[in-house]
């Protein structure tokens, strides 16, 4: 098999090929570290790590010649957003507040991965820090997307955020598979911009230990690759009980894989009405459209339910993700790790705020002065204490729909993938970006896009499906149903 | 309610970031907008509503009180920008 066969093949296909003796774990590692090596022009890693996939292949390859019992993604090499600490890899979230930050231990999802044989390619650009929809917001520079639009212009097209290092890789084949993060809709809307499937689990489900920390209690980690199927492979490898998380659920961990199946008779599946806002393109209304014939089309019952609180949930969130990320990013001061700035003859304080100034973005430090605002004395119960109690509404608009339906169908992003700089000179328009994907997070529930078909400048569009909480099954079983009738094959050209 | 520069200072400074009168100026006009939106939150009637501050119904989780970690000094030095004596090293604090 030739390298290029390697690299266009997913994570169940290098599972299955590895195991069947068709390649070597090496091969594939080989095969995908040159693919790395070739996509600078993405600028979607900010480290690579050849050596690290290398040697999990290397691992892989003796287990099996060994006969030892080999793991769930042996000979798999994966792409990891630079949120995950990894032990002795510089680990940044992409800002230079982490610069040269080595982590002396590892994340709790990057060692469940490894533990299970994957290896890794790489530490993926995103936005910094997680806050951002089009990863622009990177101290290490933009990711451009694979994808171009079919106007001949080759304008540099956004990959999504925050998770675009990810998103980028995924759809270029350059890796299999990524792990990415979503606060409030951050492996959902990239990949929708690039034509990949993402799953955010349920709010417990995968451990935050390592992962740096954004707004607590939204941050999930999640799987992102070519397929659903790929994509419950790699969620089970990721999710499960850790003592290290306080927020961690302990549920046991369902063979998601193995209950895949694409019939949906006796399932209901809900149309939100709230979600047809206003000035939303054509191309996306008639996805949607499309969406529901498909659904009926797998056996479902299609039922239009109401989620009133639809409208408030930006706003809600950017008080609640704002008022976590301040208190969260205190602990960087300059002492403990990361960026020191100590102007001549400046005092522990004048180091704070010197050390803070040069260190973060200014989308980070917009974040933080609004988080700093709405929990400033006087402030806080009108603005942090209402957000919590319109999250509590918006969180029973939902268990209000699952006693009509047992998912919900809807669109991931009101646009197709936007070029970069069109949006990020107003945060606000950016920031409705995740109209569709930040309810489901304050709710805490599982949610997927898949790639539904390409708008008129032949770039992806993508549907969402969220679940009950801990029904991960469910939406990836209503997901498959849309992959196998969507039939989406269209892929970037290269150019890079 | 509008933010003023003396409000962005004083928010600047208790989120201790240095900021120069030319960002202080810049920063007003965006963090109006940006409050001025969240605040449509004031319609919502929220009459007996709890607030939700977690998603996960139910206990805060204890562990046994256990050592369970530590002895790994170097590792947490070792990414410290100044480190000395086994300690984090900072200006002087006492004049």
């Amino acid at each position: 098999m030739t390298a290029t066969h390697i690299t266009d093949l997913g994570i169940a296909g290098i599972r299955d090929g590895f195991r069947a003796g068709t390649f070597s774990a090496r091969e594939v590692a080989d095969a995908f570290n040159a693919a790395v090596a070739g996509a600078d022009a993405l600028n979607a890693f900010i480290v690579k790590t050849p050596d690290h996939a290398v040697a999990a292949a290397d691992a892989a390859d003796k287990a099996r010649a060994d006969g030892a019992e080999l793991g769930a993604l042996a000979g798999v090499p994966l792409g990891i957003k630079d949120l995950f600490c990894t032990e002795g890899y510089q680990t940044t979230a992409a800002s230079g507040m982490l610069g040269g930050f080595v982590p002396t231990y590892e994340s709790t999802v990057t060692a469940k991965l490894f533990g299970a044989g994957a290896g890794m390619l790489g530490k993926l650009n995103l936005d910094q820090f997680a806050m951002g929809s089009s990863n622009e917001t990177s101290a290490f520079g933009n990711v451009i997307s694979p994808w171009r639009r079919n106007d001949g212009g080759n304008a540099p097209l956004a990959p999504g955020g925050s998770s675009g290092g990810s998103s980028a890789v995924v759809a270029a084949r350059i890796a299999p598979g990524a792990t990415g993060t979503d606060t409030g809709g951050s492996i959902r809307q990239p990949a929708a911009f690039t034509g990949i499937s993402g799953i955010k689990p349920t709010y417990g489900r995968c451990s935050r230990w390592g992962t740096v920390a954004f707004a607590s209690s939204l941050d999930q980690a999640g799987a992102m690759a070519r397929d659903v199927r790929d994509c419950a492979i790699m969620l089970e490898a990721m999710s499960g009980y850790d003592a290290k998380d306080s927020t961690s659920v302990d549920v046991s961990v369902p063979r998601w894989e193995a209950g895949l199946s694409a019939d949906l008779k006796g399932k209901k599946v809900g149309i939100p009405k709230e979600y047809r806002v206003d000035g939303m393109p054509a191309d996306i209304e008639a996805l949607w459209q499309q969406g529901i014939a498909w659904m009926k089309d797998a056996g479902a019952e299609i039922v239009e339910v109401s989620l009133p609180h639809t409208k408030y949930a930006l706003p809600t969130y950017y008080i609640i993700a704002p008022a976590e990320a301040s208190s969260n990013l205190a602990r960087y001061d300059g002492v403990r790790y990361g960026l020191r700035d100590l102007p001549d003859g400046a005092n522990l304080q004048d180091m704070y705020a010197a050390t803070r100034a040069a260190g973060f973005g200014a989308e980070v430090k917009r974040r933080i002065m609004i988080g700093t605002y709405v929990l400033s004395a006087g402030f806080y119960d009108a603005y942090y204490t209402k957000a919590q109690k319109v999250r509590a509404l918006i969180a029973r608009d939902f268990e209000q729909a699952w006693e009509k339906c047992d998912v919900l169908l809807t669109p991931t992003a009101p646009s197709a993938a936007f070029a970069l700089g069109e949006k990020s000179a107003d945060p606000l328009a950016m920031y409705l970006n995740d109209v569709f994907t930040v309810p489901s997070s304050l709710a805490g529930l599982p949610a997927m896009s898949v790639p539904g078909g390409l708008d008129p400048q032949g770039l992806p569009l993508g549907l969402q499906i969220i679940g009950k909480p801990f029904d991960e099954q469910g939406v990836l079983n209503a997901s498959l149903a849309i992959e196998q009738r969507a039939g989406f094959t269209a892929r970037p050209g290269k150019w890079w | 309610m509008s933010v003023d520069a003396a409000t962005v200072r004083k928010i600047a400074s208790l989120a201790r970031i240095a900021m120069t009168e030319g960002d202080v100026e810049a920063m007003v006009p965006e963090l109006n907008n940006i409050i001025g939106w969240i605040e449509q939150l004031g319609e919502v009637d929220t009459a007996g509503i709890e607030p939700m501050a977690s998603v996960i119904p139910g206990h805060q989780r204890l562990r046994a009180d256990v050592v369970t970690d530590g002895n790994v000094r170097d590792k947490v030095l070792a990414n410290a920008p100044q480190a000395e004596h086994g300690f984090f090293a900072v200006p002087k604090v006492i004049e």
